[in-house]
């Protein structure tokens, strides 16, 4: 299912506070349901570039929920102002309208398909049960996992769920995404769950029996994914990464969302991601 | 209907070279692109003699009202654009120019006769912000440099010549001229301004090659001067361009000389921006009567 072309108008429909992040909602009445890991190009109709000032460009948020509204598809997205455009964002207010374009992107694959791209020469992973997903976010990284989390739910594959944050004030968007999942979490200043990093309870994790055969999927702040991709690569088990870079245009054109590649060269995020293999970026540069 | 060169096309809207992917594009938004495609004509990135794989990021920065960007003309060189991305290029429903850029004559020469020699290819742009290798100096920057240049290959195609001149010269006319004395049939301009912005979170420039090309509608104003000063000592037909985010923008480049406008940066923010900029112009010719004849040099 291909994104309508060109940039569309869609309503707000709720604006809310959740921890230190903003919830908000669009209703799009011409867009087909996006897949986990898809992401979308947003820019307020009103009061974006007029003045001559930023925000200019779109931004590019991946989408946290979504599902039927009464006329379209509703598309849930959490936000933390960062910046001029993500700030202008956070202030959107029910009744505004959203220029948007999207779905753009590749999607998360299921653990056996995952299994399949990423199984060793010889080996048939084909052949293996996987045992599951594992599922690892970092702060406002949470958002793509909480729609691929449903969708692992609707297939039943059996989904495990590791989130770290900063401090209580970034832990928003719990309640709201996770709600009905077992999570285990991880704070940095140790409000909540492990006092450390989201990766030290993968790392345990990896350490399991069925480990081998479990796919680890992650988003977050690019340390934490050449982390992630660093431990799943030394473990053996098949992963992929929810990246995030500067893009201007999210369909290939400006060519600004460069990752680089193993072996040289660069690949386009917007397009060939932004859900990759570690093996196919290299993450140190990233 | 605009005659370009002899090239008829069915609106006076283009796109600047390296702002848009038609080939990503159509896998992003399949054949809906082709039905409604945005521009008249369809500009190539540009392609150098051999495969670049581009500048390490970060590569563009937003400004106000503007962007800078230092992509590096990552592609395939010539050999993998005529193999792989010119068969696909010949499925769009419109005139395909070819940008090419190399930093020496016989370079320059192999491009031109490789990109001219295809049926496929309806005109070729020369981008000439580049050094020469052996002067040492920008192309475009030098009257007598792009003079020779245009010399040298213009007895190499008979499809149209495109200059696409860069707005970093204290007087982009004489460049102008210097092209159309050397052979060019059109010349289109501007090219991004060199530009840098500074991230306040490290003190560095946000862009990792310390500059780059700054676009958008920042840079309109500066555009529509060196279109007008161009306008001035040139017969050949010019294409205008810079910051073009509508028609009333566009109608401002007309009005000084234009005949036919590119968008480039205003593609990022919204893919069907072409399309909506011809209607605009349409709109905009029909309530103004005194509007410039679009197409029509003579």
């Amino acid at each position: 299912m291909t994104a309508p072309f060109g940039r569309r108008l869609c309503q707000v429909s709720e604006s809310r506070a959740t921890g230190g992040y903003r919830l908000f909602s669009l209703i799009d009445t011409d867009g087909p349901e996006p897949l986990p890991g898809q992401f979308y190009m947003l820019a307020s109709e009103r009061h974006w570039e007029q003045g001559g000032q930023r925000p200019f460009l779109p931004r590019a948020l991946s989408v946290a929920e979504t599902g039927p509204a009464a006329d379209g598809v509703r598309l849930d997205f959490l936000i933390e102002g960062i910046g001029p455009g993500t700030d202008r964002l956070c202030e959107l207010q029910p009744g505004e309208s959203v220029c948007v374009n999207g779905p753009l992107g590749n999607s998360f694959s299921t653990p056996r398909e995952l299994h399949q791209i990423s199984g060793p020469p010889g080996r048939k992973f084909d052949a293996v049960q996987p045992s599951g997903a594992i599922l690892v976010g970092g702060g406002i990284g949470i958002a793509p996992l909480a729609l691929l989390r449903r969708s692992f739910a609707a297939k039943n594959i059996p989904t495990r769920v590791l989130l770290g944050f900063r401090d209580a004030a970034h832990s928003g968007g719990l309640d709201e995404l996770f709600s009905c999942c077992e999570i285990r979490l991880a704070s940095d200043d140790g409000h909540a769950g492990h006092h450390g990093y989201v990766t030290d309870l993968l790392a345990a994790m990896l350490e399991g029996d069925d480990a081998a055969s479990a796919a680890v999927y992650s988003c977050g702040p690019p340390q934490m994914l050449e982390a992630v991709g660093a431990m799943c690569a030394e473990a053996g088990v098949a992963c992929e990464l929810a990246m995030e870079s500067p893009m201007a245009c999210g369909y290939g054109a400006c060519f600004g969302c460069s990752m680089p590649k193993p072996g040289g060269g660069y690949l386009r995020l917007c397009v060939d991601g932004p859900v990759v293999r570690p093996d196919q970026v290299e993450l140190a540069h990233a | 209907m605009p005659d370009f060169c002899g090239i008829e096309l069915k609106h006076p809207v283009i796109n600047a070279s390296g702002t848009f992917d038609a080939i990503a594009a159509r896998r992003v938004y399949g054949e809906a692109l082709l039905a409604d495609f945005p521009f008249s004509a369809f500009v190539s990135k540009t392609i150098t003699p051999e495969p670049r794989v581009g500048n390490e990021p970060q590569r563009i920065w937003e400004t106000p009202a503007g962007m800078i960007n230092s992509i590096g003309l990552p592609n395939k060189g010539l050999d993998g654009f005529l193999a792989e991305d010119l068969p696909q290029l010949a499925d769009l429903p419109v005139p395909l120019i070819v940008s090419v850029m190399a930093t020496g004559h016989d370079e320059f020469a192999r491009l031109v006769k490789g990109v001219g020699e295809r049926d496929e290819v309806a005109a070729i742009e020369l981008n000439v912000s580049c050094p020469n290798v052996h002067s040492g100096l920008i192309v475009g920057e030098q009257p007598a440099e792009t003079e020779a240049l245009l010399e040298a290959l213009r007895p190499l195609t008979s499809k149209p010549l495109l200059v696409k001149l860069t707005p970093n010269v204290a007087n982009p006319a004489e460049v102008a001229a210097a092209a159309e004395q050397g052979g060019a049939d059109a010349i289109s301009l501007i090219n991004t301004l060199k530009a840098s912005a500074i991230d306040p979170a490290t003190g560095e420039p946000g862009i990792a090659a310390g500059h780059g090309g700054l676009s958008g509608p920042a840079v309109r104003p500066v555009a529509v001067a060196q279109v007008r000063a161009v306008a001035a000592v040139v017969r050949i037909p010019i294409v205008g361009m810079g910051g073009i985010s509508h028609g009333t923008d566009a109608m401002e480049f007309i009005h000084a000389g234009a005949s036919l406008v590119a968008v480039g940066t205003e593609n990022f923010r919204d893919p069907r921006a072409g399309n909506r900029v011809a209607g605009e112009i349409a709109g905009a010719l029909r309530a103004d009567r005194s509007g410039a004849p679009i197409g029509d040099t003579a």
